[in-house]
C-alpha cells in the first residue's frame, strides 16, 4: 500500500511521466529502456518533441578547486547537480516534497512501521554491474560510518543498519529504531546517493547508475558526462552533459547571453527582469525554493513570552519584504514552512500587519519600548536587506530592531546558540524533515529552541501513525502551534531562478530547488 | 661589485624574513577568523556533532603551534601541505592556478611596457599641448575607473552589444590560449589602471628630466632632439617606472581576484578566494609564501635595475 506510485501521479501532474512508468510497472520500464525518444512525455509542455544529441553547457556558482565527485560529500548545489548525473538515490522529492520511488520500485511497511521491504528496480552502474541490495548497505553504511562526517547520516539515524539486511539480490529489509511513518523521505535524503559496493574514491573515474557517465572532472572548472545508454529510466536525450563554474553571478549570465553555456543556474531577480520576455534568453522560476524567515529563540528574552512573538508576527509587512528583500521574486509566507508542499496546513488564515495589537500584545507582556538585536549577513540573497526593511516595520510598533552583520562564513554555526533573533533561510525539504531537524527537543539545529515534550509526542504520534489522513491530521494540529506561537516568522518563499538559452527545452518549472526535477539533465533536449 | 653582490644578499636575507613574517601573520589572521573549516564546511547544516567529527577528521582539534609546526617542516622539504578541504595537496593547486594567472601577467606586461612608456613619452615631448593635455586626462579618467565597472562596461559593449568577443573564458580552463580571443577584454582590463599610472610616471619623470640643467645643456652642444630625449631624458624617468612595474607584476601575479571572477579565470586568485571561504589554511599558506618569495623577487629586481639606472641615488635596502 505504500508504493506511493499508486496513490501519487494524480495528486502532481508535473509527474506524469514517472507515475505512468511507475505505475505500469515493468512493462513500461522496459519500454523507457529502448530509449526511443517517442517515449518522452512531449504533451507535458509545448516544447515539441526531444530530439537527441548535443552537449549542454550548464554554469553553477561552485566550490572552487576543493570540488570533488564523492556523492556522499555534496554539500553545494553544484556538487548535487553533478551527482544527481551520475548516481542515483533510491528514492527523491516530487514538487510538492513527498518521495518519489528512484532505484527502490516499491517499499512496503510492516504494521509497526519498524521494519521496511524495499525492492529494487533493475539497473545498473555504468561498468554494466547490476544495482544490488549490497550496494545500497554499502552506501549507507559508508554514510553512517561514525569516523566520517557525512551530511546525509544524520537523516539516515533512524535506520539500524547492522540489523538491517539483504533479502535478496535485488531485496533488501531496513530495521528501524523506531516506528517511522515517512521513511521514504530518508530514502530521498539529500546526499544518501548509492554507489557500487567497495567504492572509495570518486574523482578518478567514478561509476553510478545514473543517467550520465564520467568523461572528464577538473575541480573547480569544469566536469564532462556523457549518455548512459542503459539508464533504467531511458537514456538522456543529451550526448553530454559539461558543468561548468562561475561564482560570480554576472559571469554565469554573460556566458549565458554570450552563447557559452546553454543553462545558468542560481540568478538575480534583477537580471531576471531584465531579461523576461527579452527573446533573447529564458528564464524559469522555481516557486517556493527558500523558505525566507526571521528566528527568534523561545528559550529566552524577549522572546520566552508568546505575547511577544505574536506581536512580532503582526509586525512583519510581509509583501514589502519580498518586494524588498527579494525584489519581488516569491512569495508571501505564512509563519509556516513548506508553503505548497505535501502536508502543508494551507487552512489558515494569511498573517497580515497589525502594529496597533502588536502594540496592545507588547504593552500586554511588559515590552514596551522593546529594544532588540538582530543579527544577519550577506551569507544569503535579501538577508541584509530583510533586515534593514524589518527594522524600519519594527519601529512603526514602538520596537528598536539593532541589525548586526555577522560573518558569512560562520554565521549558520554563529546563530544556532547565540542572539534572539537573526534571518534566517532553508532549502526545500519534507515538512517531516524541517520539524525532526529543527523542532524536536533533541533536534541537531534548533535554532528556534522550540523544545515542547507534547510536540515531540505529537511528531512521534505521526510517525506511528500508518494511515496517511490520519498522519495530515497531527502535522496540521503541530503547524497550528507553530503558526499560533512558534519561533519562525516566515515571511517569504524566494523563487529560485534559472537561465536557458531559447533551443533548450524540458526544463522543469515547477520542481523548487532540490527536488528531482531541479537541475535534472537527463530529460532535457536541445532543440 | 662586491657591493652590489652583499646588496643583493642583505636583500635576499630581508626578503626571507619579509616571506617567514608574512606566513606567520597568515597563518595567525586565519586562525583568528571566526569559524574554521569544519563550521565553513558544516555551512546551513551545523550540527554541533557534524562539526565536531568534520573537525577531528582535519585534524583541526590539534593546538594551532602543532600544525604550524608540522607545517614548516613539510615546508623546509618543499612540501606544502595538503588542502584540508580536499586533501590533494597544496603544490597541485598552485600549479595549476599559475598558468593562467602567469599568462595574464606575462601579456599585460608585454603590452605595458611599450604602450605605458609610448604614451608618457609622446605626452612629455608635446607636454601643454593637446596631444598632452588628452592623454593626460583620458590616462586619469581611466585611472579612476574601478577594474570591475570597467570589466563590466567592456563586456557589456564588446561581448554582448557587438558580439565580437567572448564575454567570459568559461569553459575553456587553462588552455587559454587556444582561445586567444578570450584573453582580449581581461588583458585590456588589467592594462588600464597600470598603463595610466606609467604614462603618468614616465611624463613627469621626462619633463623634470628635459627641464633639467644637463639638457639643457646638452641642447647648447648641439646634440639632437632625438637623442637627448632618448639617451638623456628617458633614463631619468625609468627607475621609477621600473619600481612601478614591479608592483604591477606583483599585483597582477598575486591574483588579480576580480578580473579572474569576472571573466571566470582560473587562476591563483580564484584558488586565494576559495581557500579564504572555505578556511583551508594549508592553501592559503602556500599561496601566502609564493606571493612572499615573489613580492621579494620582483622587488629586488626593480631595485637593481634603480641602482644600475641611478647609482648615484644609492638603493636603500
Amino acid at each position: 500500500m505504500h508504493d506511493v506510485s499508486t496513490d501519487r501521479p494524480s495528486s502532481f501532474p508535473e509527474l506524469r511521466r514517472r507515475g505512468f512508468l511507475a505505475a505500469t510497472g515493468v512493462g513500461a520500464l522496459a519500454l523507457a529502456g529502448c530509449g526511443g525518444p517517442g517515449t518522452d512525455d512531449g504533451a507535458g509542455k509545448d516544447d515539441g518533441s526531444p530530439t537527441k544529441g548535443g552537449r549542454l553547457r550548464a554554469a553553477f556558482a561552485g566550490g572552487g578547486a576543493s570540488e570533488t565527485l564523492d556523492p556522499h560529500l555534496a554539500n553545494l548545489f553544484a556538487d548535487v547537480a553533478r551527482a544527481k548525473a551520475l548516481f542515483d538515490k533510491l528514492a527523491d522529492y516530487g514538487a510538492d516534497l513527498s518521495a518519489v520511488p528512484r532505484l527502490a520500485d516499491r517499499w512496503e511497511p510492516n504494521k509497526a512501521l519498524d521494519r521496511w521491504q524495499v525492492t529494487l528496480r533493475k539497473a545498473v552502474f555504468h561498468d554494466g554491474s547490476p544495482v544490488t541490495a549490497k550496494d545500497v548497505l554499502y552506501s549507507y553504511r559508508r554514510i553512517a560510518d561514525p569516523k566520517q562526517a557525512f551530511r546525509a547520516k544524520a537523516s539516515l539515524e533512524p535506520i539500524d543498519l547492522d540489523a538491517s539486511r539483504a533479502t535478496g539480490a535485488r531485496s533488501l529489509e531496513f530495521v528501524l529504531k523506531r516506528p517511522t511513518a515517512e521513511f521514504p523521505n530518508v530514502l530521498a535524503a539529500f546526499g544518501a546517493y548509492i554507489v557500487p559496493e567497495g567504492a572509495t574514491e570518486f574523482d578518478e573515474k567514478p561509476v553510478g547508475s545514473g543517467p550520465f557517465r564520467f568523461v572528464s572532472f577538473t575541480p573547480g572548472r569544469s566536469a564532462v558526462f556523457r549518455r548512459h545508454d542503459a539508464y533504467w529510466e531511458g537514456a538522456p536525450h543529451l550526448d553530454e552533459i559539461e558543468f561548468v563554474v562561475a561564482n560570480e553571478e554576472s559571469a554565469r549570465v554573460n556566458a549565458l547571453l554570450g552563447g557559452q553555456v546553454e543553462y545558468a543556474h542560481e540568478l538575480n531577480p534583477t537580471t531576471a527582469r531584465a531579461h523576461e520576455d527579452k527573446g533573447r534568453i529564458e528564464i524559469v522560476r522555481l516557486r517556493g525554493s527558500a523558505m525566507q524567515a526571521f528566528c527568534m529563540k523561545t528559550d529566552r528574552p524577549p522572546f520566552d513570552d508568546p505575547r511577544v512573538r505574536q506581536a512580532f508576527f503582526l509586525i512583519a509587512d510581509r509583501r514589502e519584504l519580498v518586494d524588498g528583500a527579494l525584489s519581488g521574486a516569491g512569495e508571501v509566507g505564512n509563519d509556516l514552512f513548506g508553503k505548497g508542499y505535501e502536508y502543508y496546513a494551507d487552512g489558515l488564515p494569511q498573517r497580515e500587519q497589525d502594529l496597533g495589537r502588536a502594540r496592545s500584545l507588547l504593552k500586554r507582556a511588559g515590552a514596551e519600548d522593546l529594544k532588540v538585536t538582530l543579527d544577519t549577513s550577506a551569507v544569503a540573497a535579501g538577508f541584509t536587506e530583510a533586515a534593514g526593511i524589518f527594522r524600519d516595520q519594527a519601529k512603526k510598533a514602538g520596537v528598536t530592531v539593532d541589525v548586526r552583520m555577522g560573518s558569512k562564513d560562520s554565521y549558520w554555526s554563529d546563530i544556532l546558540d547565540n542572539g534572539a533573533l537573526c534571518c534566517y533561510r532553508s532549502g526545500a525539504m519534507p515538512i517531516e524533515a524541517h520539524i525532526s531537524q529543527r523542532l524536536l527537543t533533541d533536534s541537531t539545529t534548533n535554532a528556534t529552541k522550540w523544545r515542547h515534550k507534547d510536540f515531540d509526542a505529537l511528531y512521534q504520534q505521526a510517525q506511528s501513525t500508518r494511515d496517511k489522513a490520519e498522519r495530515a491530521a497531527v502535522y496540521e494540529r503541530m503547524q497550528r502551534r507553530l503558526y499560533a506561537e512558534g519561533g519562525f516568522l516566515v515571511w517569504g518563499f524566494a523563487d529560485w531562478i534559472i537561465g536557458t538559452a531559447r533551443n533548450v527545452k524540458g526544463v522543469d518549472a515547477k520542481a523548487p530547488a532540490n527536488t528531482l526535477d531541479w537541475a535534472r539533465f537527463d530529460t532535457v533536449w536541445l532543440a | 661589485m662586491s657591493g652590489l653582490r652583499s646588496f643583493v644578499a642583505r636583500r635576499l636575507l630581508l626578503g626571507g624574513v619579509q616571506t617567514v613574517a608574512v606566513v606567520l601573520l597568515v597563518f595567525a589572521l586565519t586562525e583568528a577568523l571566526p569559524g574554521d573549516a569544519a563550521v565553513a564546511l558544516a555551512g546551513d547544516q551545523p550540527d554541533p556533532a557534524r562539526v565536531a567529527a568534520i573537525r577531528e577528521a582535519m585534524e583541526l582539534d590539534r593546538p594551532a603551534w602543532e600544525r604550524l609546526a608540522d607545517w614548516a617542516a613539510g615546508l623546509l622539504h618543499g612540501d606544502l601541505g595538503t588542502s584540508l578541504v580536499s586533501g590533494r595537496p597544496v603544490r597541485q593547486y598552485l600549479a595549476d592556478g599559475f598558468g593562467p594567472t602567469l599568462l595574464l601577467a606575462s601579456l599585460t606586461v608585454a603590452l605595458l611596457v611599450p604602450v605605458g612608456f609610448g604614451l608618457g613619452v609622446l605626452a612629455a615631448r608635446h607636454a601643454g599641448r593637446p596631444v598632452d593635455r588628452l592623454i593626460s586626462s583620458v590616462t586619469l579618467a581611466v585611472y579612476a575607473v574601478p577594474e570591475f565597472a570597467l570589466g563590466v562596461l567592456l563586456v557589456t559593449v564588446f561581448a554582448l552589444r557587438l558580439g565580437w568577443l567572448p564575454p567570459t573564458a568559461l569553459g575553456y580552463g587553462t588552455d587559454l590560449l587556444a582561445h586567444p580571443a578570450a584573453l582580449v577584454l581581461p588583458v585590456l582590463v588589467l592594462l588600464s589602471r597600470p598603463v595610466c599610472s606609467l604614462a603618468r610616471l614616465v611624463r613627469a619623470g621626462m619633463i623634470d628630466a628635459l627641464a633639467s640643467p644637463y639638457v639643457a645643456h646638452a641642447r647648447r652642444y648641439g646634440v639632437s632632439g632625438l637623442r637627448i630625449r632618448y639617451t638623456h631624458a628617458l633614463p631619468n624617468a625609468l627607475a621609477p617606472a621600473a619600481q612601478q612595474l614591479a608592483r604591477t607584476v606583483d599585483w597582477l601575479l598575486c591574483g588579480v581576484v576580480v578580473v579572474e571572477a569576472l571573466y571566470v579565470i582560473p587562476g591563483l586568485g580564484t584558488v586565494l578566494l576559495g581557500a579564504v571561504a572555505e578556511r583551508d589554511v594549508p592553501v592559503v599558506q602556500g599561496l601566502a609564501v609564493v606571493f612572499g618569495v615573489l613580492t621579494v623577487v620582483l622587488n629586488l629586481g626593480a631595485d637593481l635595475v634603480a641602482h644600475r639606472l641611478t647609482p648615484r641615488a644609492g638603493v636603500a635596502a
